[in-house]
This record gives structure tokens, C-alpha cells and sequence, in this order.
């Protein structure tokens, strides 16, 4: 029982511990999924709303458990639908706090669909990828993000797909809200899960996910404590596009192509600001990953302000007059016998 | 002139879909409806959206049945054919009764029109029809028309664009209706535009005057009102019956009503029926594909309010899994499949009942639902009602099965008023703490939505441990959670009414069992038999799973069961699986209803074997 209540918000003042549920977490020892467990519920207590207004709903896969260990309200749906239901559900109860928990092969594979139309809609949800680049739950197939020519159980001459790229994917189709972290970085995350928390519209954060049953170290080169300043990029609104150990590395726009260059010898000027409001900045940004030579990116690539699709649907009130009803079931044209 | 007393009339007015066929024969029900006869109708569309004019392809009907007594279905043979152009009559002379009337617009037979319909240049129809033993007035009712307007601001095109009009009053001449009524009725259907409204009116009662001047009629028919009971009425569809019963439902369930949906024919209407609707409590969603709009409904269900989905069958096959789903979560769901022929793609257009083992059996696992199936379509109301009922109050999906047949078809409907229709009880849960899985004597559990404080908890389509809901492979809590649903749904035969005979003695020799969009057909065969002396009873069921308590003793009491259905034997199947019984089983599968002859033929058929 709590004692003290946010003023403000009117809800109890909660602890991370408050959202663990009583149900025994059951991911592989090792798996990132525990620390984007952790994380949310780190962040949970600072949202403002209460336990009984929040709801994770999830499709299928090994991140699709996650809604069983949050104290909330949780639907573990099926495979690929969990957009759809939450649009569903936030539609119709648009004061809930609904987060979406799905994985690169229930979201960008079977639920692609939804997903990219859910983006378009823009309904306030904060939808949380996990990307492994693999099937974990059914032991090990090659997913969307899989690399190509990555040997998975189902691609042992190795991988012929090419990869999405969640970001490019999302900001494609209209997502107004982009961003990355990566498990292995607790504290980035949990500023980045805030951030989508508070953003008021369809919040995407894919989250570089390490399977270490069936693609472990996917994302070592980028998350790796000797690698990371080499190879990833923390991008930040306001901040110029810097990386290295000591940021001897700048990112600046040269005729609209990204390019590298040592941040000492950037021109008065040059430097790229990050802007997190510019969709053809957030677009070569998120194409860094296309580029081996580039960092990868890391943040909020994009947020700007739209209209939630929670609005514009407009669910109508409870109450409505019988005699209005009435009126209806008689019809324009009625005749008496 | 003569005025020929008869019983009931079949009317068919059929032209090219820009004809305006469905406004001629609309006015004409509504005056009909007024003067007290009883209806069925029936519109006639073209499969293609703009078929080239003038073509088979492009034939818009529109077919009326209107008595001085009951009517059960728009008929099978027209007595009356009116055919704007060669193309109308060629695509509806093989359904004219021996001896009806053919009028035809005799500027709608000219080469051109003749090529278009895909006759010779040297065929001359209308004296064929003629040989055939049809009677045929050949009349310019396009000269009519023109002649009405001219002088005023329109075009020549728009000057013979009012034959439809023409023809409407010239039948309502033929038949005695009140011709002040069809006047104010013109005027009401075009009163955005005054001008035309009075253009209609004149039109109409040209047509009316032509009837009287010709010297071709030498009768007139005076089909006499109905005894109907007494009360209001309304002409209404399948599909508009069933959106309102929804949102009567909804309300009596004080929820918010959702209704998620992708564009298929021919389920569509409902979509746009309650699309309008929002004023009064319907909130529509069309979503990107068959499963969101399941799915999407799903969650509203979930949030504590009606999630409704309407399809047709293959979109309810893409929503199979998601039925899976809400049957383990055990939350209420309506799923409207408005049947059409089948498999794949099919004939959209087309009417058949064969979704009836996909809505019983067609899902993965031990997986039971509700499955309820309207006979007619001012049934499609009552019926829409009950699944909302039924769904809410037993926390399980409810399948409905409509057809193109009474989706599309409309009669007179003697509506009821809201203070008249049940309330519905949501089980919503009270106690803590809360078990998700804990059931009440019908084996219902109760439903805690977000927002309901200390109420949290996660649930979902893997299996759960009875009364706490918490993931489980338990082989025995399987085996126990499987039954426990099954149960739930066999207790539901408990809050449903009896079987009725609808027709016929309780016990005897013959029973003909129906269900669906058949109704009016079979009704009709077993007054007709009735009045040829031969006994047979009628039942017709709309609850299709679990059935009636009562069915199994029904089935007992007589000799020869006759089982009609436009499928190869579904319920039929069904039926013996359940109760022993050896049915004879009476198939048609064109993508057209049954006439109510070949049914009465059957029963003679089996009346004579007996
Ligand atoms: S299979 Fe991989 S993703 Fe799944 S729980 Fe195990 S480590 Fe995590």
C-alpha cells in the first residue's frame, strides 16, 4: 500500500519494484531481454501514471513475454497483432498509458503491416522493438534484420535477404517519433524510454537486443566496451554528430552526403547540429547503417509533433438518449399498419 | 376497364445500372408499403462498377413482391418484367412466369442497343418473347419522357433520362396504387432539388396518364392490403438490421460499440451503415487489413467496451487465429460473416450458406464459439441483438452468419421501441483480489478492464492456469481448461429460447429443417403444401451452436426429415453427427436462393414416397 501520492498526477509514488510482477522471469541467463526489463521498470515510476492505467501488450516471441513480468495490466496477443490491438484498446481508452512490446520478427515480419500503419496513424503509443536479428523462440531462424549472408538454422548457405532497417522503415512510413538504444546500455536506454514515454504520439525505439542463445555478440562491435566509441554515435538535439574516444571523429554534410571528417579540421560552420525535428536529417542519419565505414547511430533520430490518431478517431461518449435511438430504429420513412 | 383481383405480384424493373431502376423500384415499395400490402424486395447489381452501357453486363434490377397476404421472399418468377433495353430483357426473360407481362422500352431495342446486348442485327426479341406465349408492350416510354420535359433548361441526354419515372407511374397504374401518395413520395426522394422533384412528379404522372390513354390494357390488378399486425412499420435490409441491432445492443450493454473492418462484398454496408453512426455511439474503424480489424476490436474488448468485426468469408478466414485468441481470453466478440459463394474468392456477388462448418469448426485446437444465423432480414435485428447479449453475458465470441441473400433483401419491419428490448449484464468483476479465471455457475469468468484498480494482470492466447490465468503446460490443466470452455459454451443452450415449430404439427410424418437465408422460401413451400393437403412441419434454426435443448426431441417426433441448404449438406452433417437422425438432404449451390417451388416440389416428392 502506498502512502504517498504524486500530487500532480494524482497517482501513488512508485519504486521499480512495484512494477515487478509475481511471475518467475523465464529468459535464457544472459539474455538482454532482462535488462530492458529492468530499464522499464526504472522508468515506469516516472511516467505519472498509475499501475492500473498502464497496459504492455506484446505479440509472440521471446520479447513478447515481457508483459508477464510487469505489474500492470499485460495482453500477450499473437503473433504480429500486437499494434492492432493496442491501437484497438488506446482508441477506445485513449487516458492509458499503452506500450507495445514486439521484436524484429513479430513486428517487421509478420507484423509489418501493422506496424507501418500504425506509424502512418499515429496513435500515443510507445512501441518497443527488440532487435536480436534472429527467431529466438523458435530456435534460431533467420529473421528480417538477419544479416545477409548470416548462417542461421534456416539459412545454412547463409542469409540472401536483404535486412530492413527498422528506422529508415518507420520514418518511411511516417512515424514521427524515431529513435535506437541497445541493451547494453542502461542508462541511454532508459533516457531514450522516457523520451518516447512522454512523447505524445506513436513512439518507435528499437532496441539492439543481444541473443545469446542464437546470434550472440550481433552487436558487440557497436555495444563493446573497447569498440563502442569507434563504431557507434550518440546523437543528441542540439549536439553536433560527434564519435570516437575523445570525439576526434565529426559527422558533416558535404552537398547533402554525410561525411567523416577529424573534428579538428572542421570549417567554421560545417559542423552538423543535430535537429531532431528534420526528417531529411533523420533519413541520412538513419542510413548510416547502410554504410560499413559510418558509426551507427544511437538516440532520438526523430520527434516532431503530430496529431494522435486517438484524437482524430474521437471515441463517443457512453451516453446516449433512447429517444435518440429510438428515432434511429424508426428510420426516415415509417408507416403505420 | 377491368380490375382483376390478385393475390400477390411479383415486379421486376431491370435496365442499365444508369437507368435508375433502384429509385423506380425503391418509390414503388414505399407506396406499396403505405397502402398496406406485405413486401419483400430485392435489388439486382451488376458485378462489374461501370460496365460498358448497354450491355448484359450492366443490368441493374430491381425485384418487388407485394400480396394481400404474407410475403416471405422478393419471388422466384417475375409476373411483371419491365425492360429499359434489349440487355434487361435478355438477362431476365428465362426468369418471366409463362404468360407475364413484358413491358419494354421500345427505344431501348433499336441496332444499337440490340448489338450491345449481344443479339444479331436481324433478331427481333421482343416478338420472340411474344411467340414464347409473354405478353409484350412494346412502349416509347424514352419519347414519354422527353415529350413530359420539353422545354425545360436540361439536356437531351437528361430529357430521356426520366423513362425510369415513366414506367414507375405506368405501373402504379397497372396496379391501383394511390397515385397522390407516389407523388408526395417522388417529391420527398428528390427534395434537395425542387426543380427536379416537380420533373420527377411530372414524369410520374405521365406515366400514369400514358396507362389510362393507351388503348393496350385491358385490365387493370388490384392487389389488395395485407392483415398485418397492427403497429409502425419500416422497410429495412439484412445489413442495416443488423448494424442498428448492434447499436441498440450496445447501448443496453451500456458499452461503447467498435466495430473493425476491412472492405469486402458483400459486408461492406455495415461498415457504412454504422459509419453514419457515430452520433449515436458507433465508432468505426477501418483498418488496413481483415486481421487488424479482428484484432483492433480485440483490444477495445480487452479496454472494457464491444469489439465488433464484420466480414465475409475469406476475410473471416484471415481472422481465424484472432477468433483463437478472444475465445482464450475469453472476452465478448462479435464477428458478422456475411456469407457469399465460395471457396477463395468465389462469386462475391452471389449468395450460398457454406461458411456454416468454418464457423463451427473452423479454427486450431478445441476452439467453440457461439454461432447464431438470422432467417430474414428484419431478423438480422433480433439476432444482432442476442449475439451482443450472448457475447457480453457469457464472455465468449459469438459468430453470426448472414448471407448476400438477406443482407441485401428488405421488407416491411415492424419495429420495436428501446424500453422494449432486454438489458444486457456485463459480468464485470468486483472482487479482490481479482483471478481472471475464476468462473460463476454458467462457467463465465468476470471481466476486469485497465483502469479498474488492484485489478492488474496479464492474460493471453497461451494456456492458462484455471481460476488464476498464469501461463501454464500443465497436461491435466489442459485437459481441464479445454472442457471448462467447452462447457461454457454447451451451458449457453440454457439462455437461449426453444426451438419453435413454425409451421405444421409438433409431431408427424415430415419436418423441414432450415436455417439462414432460406426461411422465406421454405415458409412459402410449406404454406403451399399445406394448402395441397400434404403435412408437414417447419422449424427454422438461428442457433446453430449450441442448438436449442429442446431440438434432439423435436427431431425425434417425426418421420422424414427434409434438410434445404445452399451448400452440399452442412447442417445436414451436422445434425446426424449430433442426433442419429437420416436426413434427406436437398442442395443447391448456384449462387442463387432456393425458389419456393423446387422446395414444394420436393416435399411432394417425398409426400408421394412416404
Ligand atoms: S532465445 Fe535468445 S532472445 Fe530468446 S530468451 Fe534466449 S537469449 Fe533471449
Amino acid at each position: 500500500m502506498h502512502n504517498l501520492i504524486d500530487i500532480q498526477n494524482q497517482v501513488p509514488i512508485y519504486t521499480a519494484k512495484d512494477f515487478e510482477s509475481d511471475q518467475e522471469v523465464r529468459w535464457c541467463p544472459g539474455c538482454g531481454d532482462y535488462s530492458i526489463l529492468k530499464s522499464v521498470q526504472k522508468i515506469l515510476p516516472q511516467i505519472g501514471k498509475s499501475k492500473e492505467d498502464t497496459v504492455f501488450v506484446s505479440g509472440i516471441g521471446c520479447s513478447s513475454r515481457f508483459p508477464y513480468y510487469i505489474d500492470t495490466y499485460g495482453l500477450h496477443s499473437i503473433h504480429g497483432r500486437a499494434f492492432s490491438v493496442a491501437t484497438g484498446l488506446k482508441i477506445s481508452r485513449p487516458e492509458l498509458d499503452v506500450w507495445v512490446i514486439t521484436g524484429d520478427g513479430d513486428g517487421l515480419s509478420i507484423g509489418g503491416n501493422h506496424l507501418i500503419h500504425t506509424c502512418r496513424r499515429n496513435p500515443n503509443l510507445n512501441i518497443l522493438l527488440f532487435n536480436n536479428e534472429i527467431y529466438g523462440l523458435t530456435k534460431g531462424q533467420h529473421s528480417p534484420t538477419s544479416s545477409q549472408g548470416q548462417v542461421t538454422k534456416s539459412s545454412p548457405l547463409g542469409n540472401i535477404d536483404t535486412p530492413f532497417n527498422p528506422l529508415l522503415l518507420t520514418l518511411g512510413a511516417g512515424a514521427s517519433f524515431v529513435a535506437r538504444t541497445a541493451d547494453r546500455f542502461p542508462a541511454h536506454m532508459q533516457q531514450t524510454l522516457l523520451k518516447a514515454a512522454k512523447y505524445k504520439g506513436c513512439s518507435f525505439v528499437e532496441i539492439y537486443q543481444n541473443c545469446n542463445i542464437f546470434n550472440d555478440g550481433a552487436f558487440e562491435t557497436f555495444t563493446d566496451k573497447e569498440s563502442k566509441d569507434q563504431y557507434s554515435i550518440f546523437i543528441e538535439h542540439g549536439k553536433p554528430l560527434r564519435f570516437g574516444v575523445n570525439n576526434e571523429w565529426s559527422i558533416v554534410l558535404k552537398n547533402m552526403e554525410p561525411c567523416i571528417v577529424a573534428t579538428s579540421e572542421i570549417q567554421e560552420g560545417e559542423e552538423w547540429i543535430h535537429n531532431q525535428e528534420n526528417k531529411n536529417l533523420a533519413l541520412l542519419i538513419a542510413q548510416f547503417a547502410q554504410n560499413p565505414l559510418f558509426p551507427r547511430p544511437f538516440g532520438v533520430l526523430y520527434s516532431v509533433e503530430r496529431e494522435c490518431y486517438e484524437n482524430l478517431f474521437a471515441m463517443t461518449p457512453k451516453i446516449v438518449e433512447e429517444e435518440k435511438l429510438d428515432k434511429l430504429i424508426a428510420g426516415k420513412f415509417n408507416w403505420i399498419v | 376497364m377491368l380490375q382483376k383481383e390478385i393475390e400477390s405480384v411479383i415486379i421486376k424493373f431491370a435496365g442499365d445500372s444508369g437507368d435508375g431502376m433502384q429509385v423506380s423500384g425503391s418509390l414503388f415499395t414505399s407506396t406499396t408499403a403505405i397502402y398496406g400490402n406485405d413486401l419483400s424486395t430485392f435489388p439486382d447489381f451488376p458485378a462489374e462498377i461501370r460496365a460498358p452501357a448497354g450491355t448484359v453486363a450492366g443490368v441493374s434490377g430491381f425485384q418487388i413482391r407485394f400480396g394481400s397476404s404474407l410475403v416471405h421472399t422478393p419471388g422466384d418468377e417475375c409476373d411483371v418484367l419491365v425492360a429499359m433495353n434489349a440487355a434487361a430483357l435478355k438477362s431476365n426473360l428465362s426468369s418471366v412466369a409463362p404468360q407475364g407481362i413484358i413491358i419494354a422500352n421500345s427505344s431501348g431495342f433499336d441496332s444499337k442497343n440490340l448489338r450491345l446486348a449481344g443479339y444479331q442485327a436481324d433478331d427481333l426479341p421482343l416478338e420472340q418473347a411474344e411467340k414464347m406465349g409473354f405478353k409484350v408492350l412494346n412502349l416509347d416510354l424514352s419519347k414519354v419522357s422527353k415529350e413530359t420535359l420539353l422545354g425545360e433548361k436540361i439536356s437531351t441526354k437528361e430529357l430521356e433520362r426520366g423513362k425510369n419515372m415513366v414506367a414507375l407511374g405506368l405501373v402504379c397504374w397497372m396496379f391501383n396504387r394511390n397515385l397522390d401518395q407516389v407523388l408526395e413520395l417522388t417529391k420527398q426522394r428528390f427534395a434537395k432539388n425542387p426543380a427536379w422533384a416537380e420533373w420527377n412528379q411530372r414524369l410520374v404522372k405521365a406515366g400514369w396518364n400514358f396507362g389510362e390513354t393507351i388503348e393496350l390494357f385491358h385490365e387493370r390488378y388490384q392487389v389488395n392490403a395485407a392483415s398485418l399486425p397492427s403497429g409502425k412499420y419500416r422497410g429495412v435490409s439484412g445489413n442495416e438490421a443488423l448494424a442498428l441491432g448492434l447499436v441498440a445492443a450496445s447501448h443496453k450493454a451500456g458499452l461503447q460499440l467498435f466495430l473493425g473492418a476491412y472492405p469486402i462484398t458483400p459486408a461492406s454496408d455495415i461498415l457504412h451503415e454504422l459509419a453514419k453512426l457515430k452520433h449515436l455511439g458507433a465508432n468505426t474503424f477501418m483498418a488496413e487489413d481483415e486481421i487488424a480489424a479482428i484484432t483492433s476490436a480485440i483490444g477495445v474488448s480487452y479496454g472494457g467496451n464491444l469489439g465488433v468485426t464484420a466480414s465475409s468469408g475469406p476475410g473471416i478466414a484471415l481472422k481465424t487465429e484472432a477468433i483463437g485468441l478472444a475465445v482464450m481470453l475469453e472476452l465478448p466478440l462479435v464477428i458478422c460473416n456475411i456469407q457469399r459463394g465460395g471457396p477463395s474468392t468465389g462469386m462475391p456477388t452471389k449468395t450460398e450458406q457454406a461458411d456454416l462448418f468454418q464457423a463451427i469448426f473452423g479454427r486450431n485446437g478445441e476452439c467453440e464459439l457461439i454461432v447464431v444465423a438470422p432467417g430474414t432480414p428484419k431478423e438480422c435485428f433480433d439476432i444482432a441483438f442476442q449475439a451482443v447479449k450472448l457475447s457480453v453475458e457469457h464472455m465468449t465470441p459469438v459468430m453470426l452468419l448472414s448471407d448476400g441473400y438477406i443482407a441485401n433483401g428488405a421488407e416491411p419491419w415492424k419495429f420495436p421501441s428501446m424500453k422494449n428490448l432486454a438489458q444486457i449484464t456485463p459480468p464485470i468483476a468486483e472482487a479482490i483480489p481479482y483471478k481472471p479465471y475464476l468462473r460463476d455457475g454458467n462457467l463465465v469468468r468476470k471481466w476486469a478492464f485497465p483502469g479498474m484498480k488492484d485489478m492488474q494482470h496479464r492474460i493471453g492466447g497461451i494456456e492458462k492456469e484455471d481460476i488464476t490465468g498464469n501461463i501454464s503446460y500443465d497436461p491435466l490443466n489442459h485437459h481441464k481448461m479445454v472442457y471448462l470452455r467447452k462447457e461454457k459454451v454447451a451451458k449457453v443452450a440454457k439462455s437461449i429460447p426453444p426451438q419453435l415449430i413454425l409451421q405444421g404439427p409438433q409431431k408427424g410424418k415430415i419436418l423441414v429443417i432450415g436455417w439462414g437465408s432460406t426461411k422465406g422460401a421454405i415458409t412459402s413451400a410449406v404454406e403451399t403444401a399445406h394448402k395441397a393437403g400434404i403435412e408437414v412441419s417447419q422449424i427454422h434454426i438461428q442457433y446453430l451452436h449450441p442448438f436449442p435443448e429442446n431440438l434432439g426431441d423435436i427431431l425425434s417426433s417425426f418421420e422424414y426429415i427434409l434438410i434445404p441448404e445452399l451448400n452440399t449438406g452442412q447442417l445436414a452433417f451436422i445434425l446426424k453427427a449430433n442426433f442419429q437422425i437420416h436426413p434427406i438432404c436437398f442442395n443447391k449451390v448456384q449462387g442463387k436462393p432456393f425458389f419456393a417451388k423446387e422446395i414444394f416440389d420436393k416435399l411432394i416428392e417425398i409426400n408421394q414416397n412416404a
